[in-house]
């Protein structure tokens, strides 16, 4: 079947969504994915990041269709024409799905684990807008314990579902889901008891925000700050084949690898995620390939990719004079800011 | 011309022997001795009965989209999960008239080749779901339900199934999830449900309103039915009338009378309540867009607007809007719109399901803001903040709830902008008890 992604035409099998095949182009054409995780069977449809236009719906009937649609479970028809970086009503409605993303989630991403290899973080950088039109307050959560090993923090949480796809792979029955509705819904185990099974943590890798953090691991370093190592074991549980992540000698978390697209490529036991916390554990087998766009490959590799003088030339470009004649004269800061000309 | 609630008064009427001698039941013996189920559809498409739950798709072309591979079996669902705010004809036909389902049910199943059907009833109406379940088994008891009805060996179980309690399993594919005992989330389309609905099988889903249309239509033939009505809006609606009139209720009206005719004539709702007038109609229930005094009673062109899915839809969402469920709300010019257009966005931010984030972030979003403004507190980039997020969300969702939650708020901005704007720039006035903006040279009461 012949797809046209964004002037793009490649070929594809039956029954490819457009999201594959946008993948199987490139990261530059590919649909940003909140929820969708191609591992996870069901999982999609529900972030609308990826909604793209369809101009032709196919070789047959080259009617366009006349709502967006996502780009994750929609499958290719021949002769399909999708537009999604070209397209400016895909782009405006982007705008409008991170605002709305980020409405209730409480932009901690200083104190946040996650911080750096956040799917959500990536998302409003690349398709958000630097402002904010809400003075509303957030909806709040109390954060909870899923088992000894595992915290959810409920506020970040942007109810992608992958947790709960993940859960019904491992379990049999429901034990893990999502409770009431609406902007009040919350991801919870009925009723915040442990996920009693030996991938549970794997939900931890699923999540794309910090709202499903390790607690073998939490508020240890920030994730730049260590270097992810490839490494397996013998393990009787699951393939053994996991990220080290390092910091200085010291292995602070084990995760599931994940491929281009930070989907884990196999589920990990929970002995290997938290309690093979030993180099010698393990066998190491190199570096991770790691982007060298991702805040992990910052000071790293040699580059340096954070130019002090930027920053502070673009402080002093958007410093404002504000009207203010309260005595400082005890607090004596000096301003780091250049005069303004 | 009443087909419905042709026989709703007569005393006993809930009871099968009541119903049977005003001539209840004779489409089912028409049907399944004399018909052959295509004809059943064919007799349903030439009707032209369109969908009544709100969307008025045409129901014989709904029927025939139906699946029919061999050895899967079909199932007919009716829905009756009717929560729409401003709507309460289900309620009113279910409660008074049992049969008049029932007997659809038959037929329509019949038509389908469906086994098992089931009837997905709003949970709260527990007392409705009591005289179902009573008059379900009155059925079975004249052998008009079960195994090999009437001697014809076609069988067909019927079930009541009450709903959780929640707007989102009215939607078609979340009230499927909901039936078979999962979490109310619609689910994404494709599959539509006549392909993969209930358990994966082919399924048709269709509200009371539609289905208790086609006993009269198999007695009486579609083409009467279509002679009902004009041009694409056949046959009679049940519209529930609330708000400012004098006589509330439901009215049994043939598609086609002027909205005029329908507020203000004796026979429906007897005009506005005393010494008020007409400020503003919400025409189909309260997802639909509202419109003013001027628009709902004549169309762009100058003409009547009549009570037909066309004629309400005459001129877009500009000045038009849809004849939806029925649920037609009076408002005179003591009601406040933005206190109104409050009350449907809290609603629809109480109810989104939480699974798409347009919709979750959005309505609670938007509930926010007209609660500022409401109070006083509103901002003057308010307005248009509230146009762009209905907009952002409208066709983004998973289902229609999304643009049910954005369309009465973007509706209100667009015919009530100086309403709105009256709250923000005068709030001591908008806040105290009873403020109702009016409009230069308008006044209380004629």
């Amino acid at each position: 079947m012949k797809v046209t992604i964004d002037n793009i035409t490649l070929d594809v099998e039956p029954g490819t969504t457009i999201m594959q095949a946008a993948r199987m182009i490139g990261p530059e054409v590919a649909p940003p994915a909140m929820c969708y995780y191609e591992p996870l069977q069901g999982s999609g449809g529900k972030c609308r990041a990826c909604l793209v236009k369809v101009t032709a719906g196919s070789e047959k009937d080259p009617r366009p269709m006349p709502k967006l649609v996502p780009a994750c479970i929609t499958a290719v028809q021949d002769g399909m024409i999708v537009e999604n970086t070209v397209n400016e009503a895909v782009l405006e409605t982007r705008k409008g799905i991170v605002e709305f993303l980020l409405l209730n989630h409480p932009l901690d991403c200083p104190v946040c684990d996650q911080a750096g290899e956040c799917h959500l973080q990536d998302f409003s950088f690349e398709h958000g807008v630097s402002s904010t039109r809400t003075v509303e307050e957030r909806n709040t959560f109390e954060p909870v314990d899923l088992g000894e090993n595992i915290k959810l923090n409920m506020n970040r949480c942007i109810l992608c579902y992958r947790c709960v796809y993940t859960a019904d792979q491992i379990t049999d029955g429901r034990v893990h889901g999502v409770m009431n509705r609406g902007d009040h819904a919350e991801i919870s185990t009925y009723i915040e008891k442990a996920i009693d099974n030996d991938f549970s943590g794997n939900v931890i890798d699923v999540c794309p925000v910090g709202a499903l953090t390790d607690k073998t691991y939490r508020f240890k370093s920030r994730v730049w700050f260590s270097k992810p190592m490839d490494a397996h074991c013998s393990c009787d549980k699951c393939s053994g084949n996991v990220t080290l992540w390092y910091r200085g000698d010291e292995v602070i978390r084990v995760t599931g690898r994940k491929n281009q697209w930070g989907e884990l490529k196999e589920f990990i036991c929970n002995t290997c995620r938290f309690d093979r916390k030993k180099t010698s554990d393990w066998v190491i087998e190199g570096p991770t390939e790691v982007s060298r766009h991702s805040v992990i490959s910052a000071n790293k590799y040699g580059a340096n990719l954070i130019h002090p003088a930027f920053p502070i030339a673009q402080a002093a470009r958007d410093f404002k004079q504000i009207d203010d004649n309260r005595d400082r004269s005890s607090i004596e800061i000096k301003s780091i800011l250049p005069a303004k000309k | 011309m009443k087909i419905l609630t042709q026989h709703i008064d007569v005393p006993g009427i809930e009871t099968i022997d009541v119903f049977m001698k005003n001539g209840g039941y004779k489409a089912v013996e028409k049907a399944i001795k004399t018909m052959t189920p295509d004809e059943v559809t064919e007799e349903v498409k030439k009707s032209g009965l369109r969908g009544r739950g709100g969307a008025g798709f045409p129901m014989g072309m709904k029927w025939s989209f139906l699946a029919k591979p061999e050895g899967v079996p079909r199932y007919l669902v009716c829905n009756a999960d009717e929560s729409e705010p401003g709507t309460f004809k289900d309620h009113y036909l279910m409660m008074k008239s049992p049969h008049t389902l029932i007997e659809g049910m038959i037929v329509s199943s019949f038509a389908l080749g469906a086994n098992t059907s089931y009837i997905y009833v709003r949970g709260e109406l527990m007392y409705v779901i009591n005289i179902l379940e009573k008059a379900i088994q009155e059925a079975y008891d004249k052998g008009l339900l079960g195994k090999n009805i009437l001697g014809s060996g076609y069988d067909l179980d019927l079930f009541v199934q009450p709903g959780g309690g929640a707007y989102i399993c009215g939607e078609e594919t979340a009230l499927l999830e909901s039936l078979e005992g999962k979490r109310g989330n619609p689910r994404n389309k494709p599959p539509f449900p006549a392909v993969k609905g209930l358990w994966q099988c082919p399924t048709v889903v269709n509200n009371v309103e539609s289905i208790a249309a086609t006993s009269w239509i198999v007695n009486n033939g579609g083409d009467a039915y279509a002679a009902i009505g004009v041009g694409r809006s056949t046959g009679t609606k049940l519209i529930s009338a609330s708000g400012h009139i004098k006589k509330p209720g439901v009215y049994e009206i043939p598609l086609g009378i002027t909205v005029e005719e329908f507020i203000y004539s004796d026979e429906y709702c007897g005009g506005i309540r005393d010494g008020h007038k007409l400020k503003a109609v919400v025409a189909g229930g309260s997802s639909v867009p509202i419109l003013s005094a001027d628009n709902i009673l004549t169309t762009d062109a100058g003409e009547k607007r009549l009570m037909t899915y066309e004629s309400l839809s005459e001129g877009g969402f500009a000045t038009g809007t849809m004849l939806g469920s029925g649920g037609f709300i009076v408002m005179d010019e003591t009601t406040c719109i933005v206190h109104n257009t409050l009350t449907f966005a809290r609603f629809y931010h109480h109810e989104s399901c939480g699974q798409c984030s347009p919709c979750r972030e959005g309505t609670g979003w938007m509930d926010k803001v007209i609660k500022r403004i409401e109070t006083g507190k509103g901002r003057s980039e308010d307005i248009d903040l509230l146009v762009d997020v209905a907009k952002k969300i409208e066709g983004n969702t998973i289902c229609p709830l999304g643009d049910a939650a954005a369309w009465p708020v973007a509706a209100a901005i667009r015919h009530f902008r100086d309403e709105f704007e009256w709250h923000i720039t005068h709030p001591e006035e908008a806040t105290k008890p009873g403020a109702v903006y009016m409009r230069p040279g308008a006044s209380w009461s004629n």
